[in-house]
């Protein structure tokens, strides 16, 4: 064991989607102040798998520097944790106190299903996307880059609202269980830019239908999303999508 | 001797007039025709989503929860292209160049060049997708200059380039799902690819939430599953990164290309201690503006280690820029491999600067100050700035240019960048070998493509920064669409198969086999064991630098640890369920195989070239000695049994660029 | 579906149903703070009885009254729709959630703010304004001295009635007017200690509940500009959730401790 911390943990079980979860006492030693959260994880699931009486706790993370958006904990009463702009995965153990309990589920959402443990199905989100998310290209059909010169405040403001990551903190920090910063996020990245424009009502007015039959709820402005966003998207963009929905209902041809 | 498929012609108009004369499938029939795509990184979800606006019916897997997650995703830097955008003398042809030289001559002439032909569209093609590239005030695209050129070629969406490029890419991939004409499988791992006739017919792949195995049908099936980097446990790879949809397909007949070529990043955050589960990436741009030294004394870096010696108090006069020093022309900006060595030679010879000695730092303090807070003082107005205002200034523009890459730091370390110099040392990164593909990157197995990391790559023995992205992009968006016609052309007529053909059922019961296995072995130890295990082995004697005693000795360690892991290795849960040590357990077992693959090919390579750096050969300067008149071909390993292969060699031929000895003095 | 019922029946459309509404109640806030100023008046009641008077007889007022009424039955029902809708996005709850961290409280409890000022409302209006509309009462017979602007107050016998709510005669210099003396009910009913702190009770919930619903309005309607938040933060905060709330409580206060 590499330090000397020891830190009290309780984690949501659930055998699947179809069982009744609980949260499990679980006490891990000797941990690092230098280690990331998950690797305390992994620690413990070393041990769990070691002993072999308890089944390994699953939990999604990939990339693990805080870029793919798969990392996914509910910590002590907030997502990814106690720091601000961070995902789970790039939470360090010096965050927390020795002795210190933490109680650990996973997003809660009608619309993201628990799998197992702390592990959920998110593929709202792709669909939500798939329902106008994009620009309709083909490959093979764009004219020179440089040939659309771009604000570059706007592209700015177009580049912080793609930095999100998908991870959906959003919804997990929201009460409602709202999906708004998520699609916000990608309407505006598109409404800010030119190429975007061709799309926009269509696009915004889909998006929003597929949030809605997904099961997300509706806004409240309480603002926990862009407060637990580790990728800080900003509030703006909520305001963004509401503009872009109510033009595109009120002044343009689609419904 | 392996046939390439390279078109005659001259270089400059072989993919032109490749596109010309390829047979084309008639529209009618695409929308008959089944392609399986494995893998949604750049590569992946850019093939699927073009290949499905052509109008062939497209299925596409991973394992991840969402396509939008493969991990082309962390890629920081940039992408290289050769628009010429700065007048700065870039075109077609240097870009060519200079991968064929970052490569160090081992890379094949045509495919290169037409990576450099394509770098171009993609950037059309990205920004029309609305890819929020970095602007300059005008409002057009803006560049920066990375590793091993002297152009800004470099287009970059601040440090999140790969994630602008994938979300872009996902974004057209989902619409073809919206349309009906992709099929998503996420959360599904390949397990086998099937082979009927000699030709590819599909893929064993596993629902990783239920734990069933399906089996699904396809005329060609593309691989485009990344490199294999986490065979050495830890490196800057996705943690699910793996080498497995590869490694079936080489054990169903895909040759594997020069699986010794790793690339080692040289600005990575150092290890911290043993309970690193993977290593974080700086990007390579930092080199633009931080400067790598070490202290010039021992005693310093001593005194630094000890923590009684802070490294802001050490005199100028007392700090050792070597890159700048040993390579004058490319400075801080030399290719990754050379950069990586040199920082493993300071630090083998005792200057390293963190507890473990594994460290060098990169400064940022004098181009803070003396490069852009000068330029700001210069905008001010103020003439006579202090040393405290131009720290201010140039604290700014760094926030602006490398801000995330900085706090992503603090996060790590807890130290922070803009105060204390970074410190960096080399990781595993990018694998340059993979899948042998021909012109048409179809595999040894007709009907079996990889591409992007997948396969063996444009990169030749070293890959230049910036350029993983465009290869990706170039083989998904602008290379496949067009080649894979050559090859479905002729199966226009081949009807689905059904599933239930014994082939299948066949790959599905040897998957099925394994992974019982796998579960009944019920040992002592957790997989990651045996993986740390390996990737200690690999990254000692397969890493950085190489020899016939190191690896000899880790052949047949790692084939003691295969047999050990076949024993003893404890994978708890059951097969139809979500269980992602049995995952694990899968991949790893490969990684072990592959490892072996790995050492034993670059005990074959006798040279030094690129990222394989045998320390038996090198020049007295310590610099990389290649040996084209013995090694100038590509090595493409095939499969007998396991621990088994056979050398196949692909011969490079030059005609267009003249051998050198590579140098960045 | 029609354009309409569809942009209403999406969760942006409904939001924007509460915003508009929402704001159209802020609006009567000032009208209804600005009227009842006058019960501080030293007049024995009598502007305030006007007012009454004005409120509840002029045509484009009584329109618009209809209007709020509906406005607050929409805000009100609809309001507690989503609360129970976006309830069930949810339908496991987190065991341990720190919303402090991230949100204002009171952005996180507008529909237990929203029902306690529903409830007051009711009370509210049961108490005046039906009890004036629809209930006995009684009048007052105020004669003004229009040169010195004194004025003497009768209270009218108990089983006093007219047709009208008011009548005004002008006597030389004496000004007589009997009006239904609202001011009384105003003056007996905050004399009752339960129903002052329902009022006060209450008006704390306003004071939260616009503290966040006046911005959030503008946010739904999709007006955040850098330019202009701070006007709309200042308002909301300055004018709903201080000034208004505090006004409106001073009310039955003064008439408490008077």
């Amino acid at each position: 064991m590499s330090g000397n911390m020891n830190i009290n943990l309780k984690v949501w079980r659930q055998k699947n989607g179809k069982s009744q979860g609980k949260l499990v006492d679980y006490k891990v030693e000797g941990v690092s102040p230098d280690m990331s959260f998950l690797e305390m994880f992994d620690v413990l699931n070393d041990r769990l798998v070691s002993e072999g009486k308890d089944e390994p706790i699953a939990f999604d993370h990939d990339c693990r520097e805080g870029i793919c958006g798969m990392c996914s904990m509910y910590i002590n009463g907030r997502p990814h944790g106690p720091n601000q702009g961070v995902t789970t995965c790039q939470l360090h153990m010096r965050s927390f106190k020795d002795g210190d309990t933490i109680v650990v589920e996973p997003w809660r959402a009608a619309a993201f299903p628990v799998i197992k443990d702390l592990a959920v199905n998110r593929s709202a989100f792709d669909r939500i996307i798939a329902s106008g998310g994009f620009i309709s290209v083909n490959t093979g059909n764009a004219q020179d880059a440089n040939s659309l010169p771009i604000a570059k405040d706007n592209a700015d403001e177009a580049f912080a609202a793609a930095a999100c990551i998908g991870c959906g903190a959003c919804v997990a920090a929201c009460k409602n269980s709202s999906a708004m910063l998520f699609v916000s996020a990608k309407v505006s990245q598109l409404a800010l830019l030119p190429q975007g424009d061709p799309e926009r009502n269509t696009r915004v007015l889909n998006m929003v239908a597929q949030m809605d039959t997904e099961g997300f709820g509706a806004c409240t402005n309480t603002g926990a999303c862009s407060a637990e966003c580790p990728k800080e998207i900003s509030l703006t963009n909520i305001a963004r999508l509401n503009r872009e929905y109510f033009a595109a209902q009120l002044g343009s041809d689609r419904s | 001797m392996l046939d390439s498929k390279i078109p005659q012609g001259p270089i400059e108009s072989k993919w032109t007039k490749y596109k010309s004369t390829v047979p084309l499938v008639n529209p009618a029939n695409k929308r008959s025709l089944e392609i399986i795509v494995v893998g949604t990184g750049l590569a992946g979800a850019s093939a699927a989503a073009t290949l499905a606006e052509l109008g062939y019916k497209v299925k596409s897997f991973c394992f991840q929860d969402s396509p939008r997650r493969a991990h082309s995703i962390a890629a920081q830097g940039g992408i290289n292209a050769a628009k010429n955008y700065q007048n700065d003398g870039d075109s077609v042809y240097r870009l060519f160049y200079d991968t064929i030289k970052g490569g160090d001559y081992r890379a094949r002439e045509a495919n290169v060049h037409r990576l450099a032909e394509v770098s171009g569209n993609i950037i059309d093609q990205s920004v029309a997708s609305g890819v929020p590239f970095a602007r300059e005030y005008g409002g057009l695209l803006s560049n920066r200059s990375f590793g091993g050129t002297q152009v800004q070629r470099t287009f970059y969406a601040a440090g999140q380039t790969g994630q602008q490029l994938l979300l872009g890419a996902y974004s057209g991939l989902q619409r073809q799902v919206g349309l009906g004409n992709v099929r998503l499988y996420s959360r599904h791992e390949m397990l086998d690819v099937v082979n009927i006739d000699g030709k590819c017919r599909g893929i064993i792949a596993r629902d990783l939430v239920s734990g069933k195995l399906e089996r699904h049908f396809g005329h060609a099936v593309l691989l485009c599953t990344g490199g294999y980097g986490n065979v050495f446990f830890l490196s800057t790879n996705a943690m699910g990164s793996n080498v497995t949809a590869a490694w079936k397909a080489h054990k169903k007949g895909a040759f594997f290309g020069n699986p010794c070529y790793t690339q080692i990043h040289p600005t990575c955050i150092p290890v911290s201690g043993d309970h690193q589960s993977k290593l974080t990436l700086m990007s390579e741009s930092l080199r633009n503006d931080g400067r790598i030294w070490v202290p010039k004394r021992k005693e310093d870096a001593a005194a630094i280690r000890e923590g009684k010696l802070n490294p802001n108090d050490l005199k100028e006069e007392d700090r050792d820029y070597y890159l700048e020093r040993r390579y004058p022309a490319f400075g801080n900006l030399v290719p990754r491999d050379v950069a990586s060595r040199a920082a493993k030679e300071r630090c083998d010879a005792g200057f390293g600067v963190n507890k473990t000695g594994e460290a060098v730092y990169l400064d940022f303090a004098f181009n803070m100050k003396y490069k852009y807070g000068k330029q700001v003082a210069t905008l001010k107005h103020i003439t006579d700035p202090t040393e405290e205002q131009l720290t201010a200034f140039g604290h700014e523009v760094i926030k602006e240019k490398y801000g995330n890459l900085f706090d992503m730091y603090k996060q790590i370390t807890g130290v922070d960048p803009y105060k204390n110099p970074m410190m960096i040392y080399p990781a595993v990164h990018y694998t340059m070998g993979g899948l042998w593909v021909d012109y048409n990157l179809m595999t040894t197995v007709p009907g079996l493509y990889a591409l992007g990391e997948a396969n063996f790559s444009d990169h030749g023995a070293n890959r230049l920064g910036a350029s993983a992205l465009m290869q990706g992009l170039a083989d998904g968006y602008f290379v496949i669409p067009y080649t894979i016609g050559a090859y479905l052309a002729n199966e226009i007529s081949v009807k689905p198969i059904s599933t239930d053909h014994e082939a299948f059922v066949k790959a599905e019961n040897e998957v099925s086999d394994r992974l019982n296995k796998l579960l009944a072995i019920k040992g002592t130890k957790p997989v990651d064991y045996f993986h740390k295990r390996l990737g200690k082995i690999m990254w000692d004697k397969c890493g950085m630098a190489r020899n016939v005693e190191g690896l000899t000795w880790a052949i047949s360690e790692i084939q003691k640890i295969r047999e050990e892991f076949w024993k003893d290795v404890r994978v708890p849960g059951d097969a139809n369920e979500f269980n992602p040590e049995l995952e694990k357990a899968g991949r790893v077992a490969d990684f072990i195989e592959l490892g072996e693959l790995m050492c034993k090919d670059a005990l074959e390579r006798n040279e030094s070239c690129g990222g394989h750096f045998r320390e038996d050969y090198q020049t007295e300067e310590g610099e990389a000695l290649r040996d084209d008149e013995n090694f100038k071909h590509v090595a493409a390993w095939q499969f007998n049994e396991v621990g088994n292969w056979t050398l196949n060699k692909e011969d490079l031929v030059y005609e267009n660029i003249k051998i050198a000895q590579r140098s960045y003095k | 579906m029609n354009w309409i019922t569809k942009m209403f029946s999406s969760s942006l459309g409904q939001k924007l149903i509460m915003a508009l509404t929402g704001l159209f109640l802020c609006s009567f806030l000032i009208i209804h703070m600005v009227g009842n100023l006058q019960l501080f008046k030293h007049d024995a009641g009598l502007a305030f009885n006007k007012y009454a008077v004005f409120m509840t007889t002029n045509p484009l007022i009584k329109t618009t009254s209809y209007l709020l009424y509906a406005a607050i039955l929409f805000h009100a029902f609809k309001g507690i729709a989503l609360v129970f809708q976006n309830k069930k996005a949810r339908p496991v709850k987190y065991q341990a959630f720190d919303g402090k961290a991230n949100s204002h409280w009171s952005s996180r409890n507008m529909g237990v703010l929203g029902t306690i000022i529903l409830v007051f409302v009711v009370v509210h209006m049961s108490n005046f304004w039906a009890e004036y509309k629809f209930g006995h009462v009684p009048y007052t017979r105020y004669t003004e001295n229009i040169q010195t602007g004194e004025i003497q107050s009768d209270y009218m016998p108990a089983d006093f009635t007219m047709n009208s709510k008011m009548e005004e005669q002008s006597e030389g210099l004496m000004k007589v007017t009997i009006v239904k003396d609202l001011f009384r009910s105003v003056e007996l009913g905050f004399k009752e200690l339960w129903l002052v702190a329902l009022y006060i009770i209450a008006m704390a919930a306003l004071s939260f509940h616009l503290y966040h619903g006046f911005k959030s309005a503008f946010q739904t309607m999709g007006l955040n500009h850098k330019k202009y938040n701070g006007a709309i933060n200042f308002i909301g905060i300055g004018v709903f959730a201080i000034l208004i709330p505090i006004g409106f409580a001073a009310m039955p206060l003064y008439f408490f401790i008077k």
